[in-house]
């Protein structure tokens, strides 16, 4: 028998959520980058910004996730 | 004698790399396992120590946490000041008083096993949090009483002690105001000429703060807020490299200590609510919106306030102890498999993700810097 909490399923879910979103964010800034380099460091720090946003939710439900264990 | 033959070819480096990574990891979990043990047969549960399996979350989760003693190496603990503000009025004394000896052998106690008696009253330490003691033990010896989760449910004196991350935070002014302090003076001596030492290595980082954070977001009136804006990014950056240093100096997990991001984030937030003009109040109380609409933007905007800098105190406190956790369990990895041929991977992922944490550090700075830039820039804009 398995034991355990479901939050580990939790934190899971979280982190498919925020890879997919960052995935977007990062090829879309390569994108980006590719069609005119020399906006590349507007481009990053843009991206590093909309990165910050989806992680933090990640971050969010991995917190809660961690509560809910402890 | 010359030994710089041995360094010679870069794999040796390598190996030789990696067995002082060995060394150094291998003797510090082990001195803990060794008191685990200790504690786990002389405590009423009747489970042999070879049954007892290595728990993952538990280590990693003592390990980023704060405690009352600095462990530096093996069993040799820096033991700091332990300072209560209890009824009867301020007690000190030092962590020390938690051990007993056994055998000869000192026992840090980390159970609420040791009282410590100072003006008459009684304190325990449990999970490097401080109780009064009880007055007679539990079944286990332990002064405290335990609730159905073994949480110590005894009343606790207020704590305000020399904790591992107070003295790291000391620690990191004092680094940040040397470095600080000299590049300042070399812009005094060095005034009209080309920058010198570490000030050429500064400046860089610096305008980098200047023109790649403040000026964009805040216009015109950026050179009010430089002054934080530079002292958030640097104190952040530098705490965080410090949290990766695996030895002294380093060790503490201090911006991953909720406490001090929220800190952090209560300053951004007094910046923004103090700073806001009548444009920011507008947005937030009266706008632009159809009246019957108030009902709803009235309460999110207001929220809204509250959630920026609660997600910047979030952020940081994840991504950091995130950080931890992640080279704490892959160091793991080779007492949870009981085996020594798991080491090399195990160490080669923890030193790749140790390269990761190193580009975190300095990213993490840099949001909390440019989002603090950017809500501080959206209540002091003027053209609405």
């Amino acid at each position: 028998m398995i034991t355990g909490s479901i939050a580990a399923i939790g934190a899971g879910l979280a982190a498919i959520g925020a890879g997919l979103g960052i995935g977007r964010i990062g090829g879309s800034a390569m994108d980006g980058i590719a069609r005119q380099p020399e906006a590349a460091s507007k481009i990053q720090t843009a991206m590093l910004i909309a990165a910050a946003f989806v992680e933090a939710v990640a971050l969010f439900a991995v917190v809660v996730a961690l509560m809910g264990n402890g | 004698m010359d030994c710089s033959h041995v360094f010679e070819f870069k794999v040796k480096r390598l190996i030789v790399v990696f067995t002082l990574f060995l060394a150094f990891f291998s003797v510090t979990p082990a001195a803990f396992a060794q008191v685990d043990t200790a504690q786990v047969t002389e405590g009423s549960h009747a489970q042999p120590a070879a049954e007892k399996k290595f728990d993952i979350g538990k280590f990693a989760l003592h390990h980023i946490a704060d405690s009352h003693s600095w462990h530096v190496i093996g069993h040799t603990y820096i033991d700091l000041p332990v300072i209560l503000y209890t009824k009867a009025g301020v007690v000190n004394f030092s962590s020390a008083d938690f051990t007993t000896l056994e055998d000869g052998k000192v026992v840090r106690d980390d159970e609420a096993k040791v009282v410590v008696e100072q003006k008459g009253q009684r304190f325990v330490k449990m999970h490097e949090k401080i109780y009064y003691a009880s007055d007679v033990a539990n079944e286990h010896g332990q002064f405290v009483t335990l609730d159905e989760k073994h949480h110590a449910t005894n009343a606790r004196p207020l704590d305000l002690s020399m904790t591992k991350n107070v003295v790291t935070l000391f620690l990191s002014i004092i680094i940040i105001l040397a470095v600080f302090l000299s590049v300042a003076k070399g812009y005094r001596t060095n005034k009209g000429k080309s920058p010198k030492g570490i000030q050429s290595w500064m400046e860089p980082i610096i305008l980098f703060v200047r023109d790649d954070i403040a000026i964009p977001n805040l216009g015109h009136k950026y050179e009010r807020f430089m002054p934080y804006l530079l002292t958030v990014f640097f104190f952040i950056w530098f705490n965080n490299m410090l949290g990766l240093v695996p030895f002294l100096p380093g060790g503490a997990n201090l911006t991953g200590n909720i406490a001090v991001t929220m800190i952090l984030a209560l300053a951004t937030f007094c910046l923004t609510v103090f700073n806001g003009n009548k444009y920011y109040w507008k947005h937030i109380f009266m706008p632009d919106v159809p009246w019957w609409m108030y009902v709803v933007m009235v309460p999110v905007e207001l929220f809204g306030i509250f959630t920026k800098p609660i997600a910047l105190m979030i952020r940081l406190f994840a991504n950091i102890t995130a950080g931890h956790i992640l080279v704490l369990s892959l160091i793991c990895l080779v007492f949870v498999f009981n085996s020594l041929y798991i080491a090399p991977i195990s160490i080669a992922f923890a030193v790749f993700i140790g390269g990761i944490e190193l580009l975190v550090a300095f990213i993490q700075a840099f949001i909390f810097t440019i989002l603090s830039a950017l809500f501080i820039g959206m209540a002091i804009d003027d053209h609405h």
